[in-house]
């Protein structure tokens, strides 16, 4: 089967088994939000989204979340150029060892940061000892959580687009005489700005989204660190109406945040 | 040699080697000819400071830029190299400007004075009205215009061009051929092609690459009229008859002239160029105009493929189908007339003249005596 399109071109036609199952993932990702819309008390829904705690988690989220974000540029950043262009040995297994927060249930990255900065962890220990600093149980705790789960994100797409680009503008800097730093500052960053974009926009999506690491490393003390998703999930005991409400307000940022990185985050991962 | 640049690179990779040596003179243009895969691109990328050989020596100006018995290597920023590849690869978040304005930015000049010396540098290769353009709004041939700019702005000791005409259009090789003629006659300069054009116009000195080792070194003319390998006998494939410039031709050393397109200037040592499927064969004195008519005798007759080669004496080849050689009853001695149209030949600028004053005055003319009238091929 071949079908005409208006460039002309013909392309290939598809096989008709792929439509049903096709439909039916579009179906299981669309349906649940059309679930939660009618769900949605409307007549109470600016009074719920408005109220003292989801306001004060709101600004919660959208503050650690900014902050984890900047941290996934200032450290992931470089960690990705040092992937894309190192030429250490055991960089292949680097790249699989970024991944793992991606693949890790977050609940389990949270406990194993629990473990490591807790008063039970080496560092933790260290670190209260030398400095006095209790790390677990506050709003740095779920910075370094949104931060450890978003990281792959960032460091994907930074890598994938430096990828593409390739090297051979930075061979060109160097042939005319500038220093690596200078090459860098001046030829590979530039380049690389849409996808430290799209992958900026990524990080902060999953940090706004993040429940597990948080819950387990950080806990959930009002103002400090309970988040949107740690919110919705307390009020679903109390006032399901008041789940349902700020439920769609995350989906409202998820779209927003997805209508703006969605074309550069797919070059970006590709 | 205490300046210029010598170059001993080895290279040993699975199913390909590189063991060459090269020497280029004060303000020299050395073309490094060979086929794909011949190492040539490799040499370069060596002399560059992007690869590093297994085994080898670079100096430039006195400056060793690599030593592999001494571990030495200097990275390529700090080696004063220019290089100019096939692709212009001007940076596409700059203006022009700011791309031919990055090597004296990168060199600490001040941002004004770079922008000031990157015009002057555009206005080398009559480009000063793309300034302020951004890459991608430019064609091929303008951006390699451009690139080659960006190259010269730094002042590099030394340039290297990688096939620098192998993917601009047709129609603009010949303009930029000449512009890298006129900016880099007293430059010390490698350029690595396949295009026996651009050794011709560009470069006073010919190395040939086969296998990755030099099967055949010497000057321009030598090299491609008395082709001793057999790579370059097969590169060259075309007739190269040397002698004067003149207005709509060339003036060869017996007083002959020939016409047709000319690139070179009146007075100047010029080559003229055609290829020997453009000559025909006559037995008696043919007639009409626009015409070069070349008097001679044959030599040989050699099959070529599906055709013959007739060889004239003095070098001019020319291929012919077998019921022509029949029909015209050629023999080797038989006297013959070659034939080639105006429009089939093209009379190109030589480096014999810098040639002359840069390397043995005597033995380059004389080479290029003996050169008169003999043609390479197959």
């Amino acid at each position: 089967m071949t079908q005409a399109t208006k460039d002309h071109t013909v392309h290939v036609g598809l096989p008709n088994a792929l439509w049903a199952p096709a439909a039916a993932a579009l179906a299981l990702i669309v349906l649940p939000l059309v679930g939660l819309i009618v769900r949605t008390p409307w007549n109470r829904f600016f009074g719920l989204i408005t109220s003292e705690s989801a306001i004060t988690a709101l600004e919660l989220s959208l503050r650690t979340a900014a902050v984890s974000t900047l941290l996934c540029v200032l450290f992931g950043g470089p960690l990705a150029v040092v992937l894309a262009r190192g030429r250490l040995p055991g960089m292949r297994m680097l790249r699989s060892v970024v991944l793992l927060p991606l693949v890790l249930p977050p609940v389990v990255g949270g406990l194993a940061l629990l473990y490591l900065l807790g008063h039970s962890g080496f560092a933790g220990q260290a670190l209260d000892a030398v400095f006095g600093i209790q790390v677990p149980f506050t709003t740095a705790a779920v910075v370094l959580a949104q931060t450890f789960v978003a990281m792959p994100f960032l460091v994907v797409s930074l890598e994938g687009a430096l990828r593409i680009g390739g090297e051979r503008f930075e061979t060109v800097g160097a042939t005319l005489g500038a220093s690596p730093w200078m090459v860098f500052r001046r030829i590979t960053v530039p380049l690389i700005l849409p996808g430290l974009g799209s992958g900026m926009v990524l990080a902060f999506a999953r940090c706004l989204g993040e429940f597990g690491a948080t819950i387990a490393f950080a806990g959930s003390l009002e103002g400090v660190t309970r988040t949107l998703p740690l919110e919705v999930y307390l009020q679903r005991e109390v006032d399901v109406d008041g789940a349902v409400a700020l439920s769609l307000v995350l989906v409202v940022v998820a779209i927003v945040v997805i209508a703006v990185a969605r074309p550069r985050a797919a070059e970006g991962l590709r | 040699m205490s300046s210029g640049l010598y170059a001993h690179v080895a290279v040993q990779r699975e199913g390909f080697s590189l063991d060459a040596e090269v020497e280029v003179g004060l303000g020299e243009v050395l073309a490094v000819l060979g086929r794909n895969g011949s190492g040539k691109s490799t040499l370069l990328s060596a002399i560059a400071g992007l690869l590093y050989p297994d085994r080898g020596r670079i100096v430039l100006d006195d400056r060793v830029l690599t030593d592999t018995a001494g571990r030495i290597q200097v990275p390529p920023f700090r080696r004063r190299i220019g290089l100019l590849a096939q692709q212009p690869l001007l940076f596409p978040h700059m203006s022009v400007l700011d791309n031919v304005a990055f090597g004296p930015r990168a060199a600490g000049v001040r941002k004004r004075e770079a922008r000031q010396a990157a015009m002057t540098h555009l206005a080398e290769v009559d480009a000063t009205e793309f300034a302020a353009r951004r890459p991608a709004r430019l064609s091929g041939g303008q951006a390699q215009r451009i690139a080659l700019a960006r190259a010269l702005a730094t002042g590099p000791d030394l340039l290297l061009l990688d096939e620098p005409l192998s993917a601009v259009d047709i129609e603009v090789a010949p303009a930029l051929r000449a512009l890298l003629r006129s900016l880099l006659w007293d430059r010390l300069t490698v350029i690595v092609t396949h295009q026996v054009i651009d050794a011709l116009v560009l470069a006073d000195r010919v190395v040939v690459l086969e296998g990755g080792k030099v099967v055949e070194q010497g000057l321009t003319m030598d090299v491609l009229t008395r082709p001793r390998s057999v790579f370059a006998a097969r590169l060259a494939g075309l007739n190269l008859v040397p002698g004067t410039a003149v207005p709509n031709g060339l003036k060869v050393a017996d007083g002959t002239e020939l016409t047709g397109a000319s690139e070179a200037i009146d007075g100047e040592p010029a080559v003229a160029v055609f290829s020997p499927g453009a000559v025909t064969v006559h037995v008696d004195q043919p007639t009409g105009s626009a015409r070069n008519v070349i008097r001679d005798r044959v030599t040989a007759l050699e099959p070529q493929g599906a055709l013959i080669r007739v060889r004239g004496s003095g070098g001019v080849a020319a291929d012919i189908t077998p019921a022509s050689a029949v029909e015209l009853g050629l023999s080797s001695g038989s006297g013959v007339w070659f034939v080639v149209k105006a429009t089939e030949l093209a009379v190109h600028p030589t480096h014999g003249h810098h040639a002359v004053t840069a390397g043995d005055p005597p033995d380059v003319e004389g080479a290029a005596a003996a050169a008169a009238w003999s043609s390479a091929d197959h």
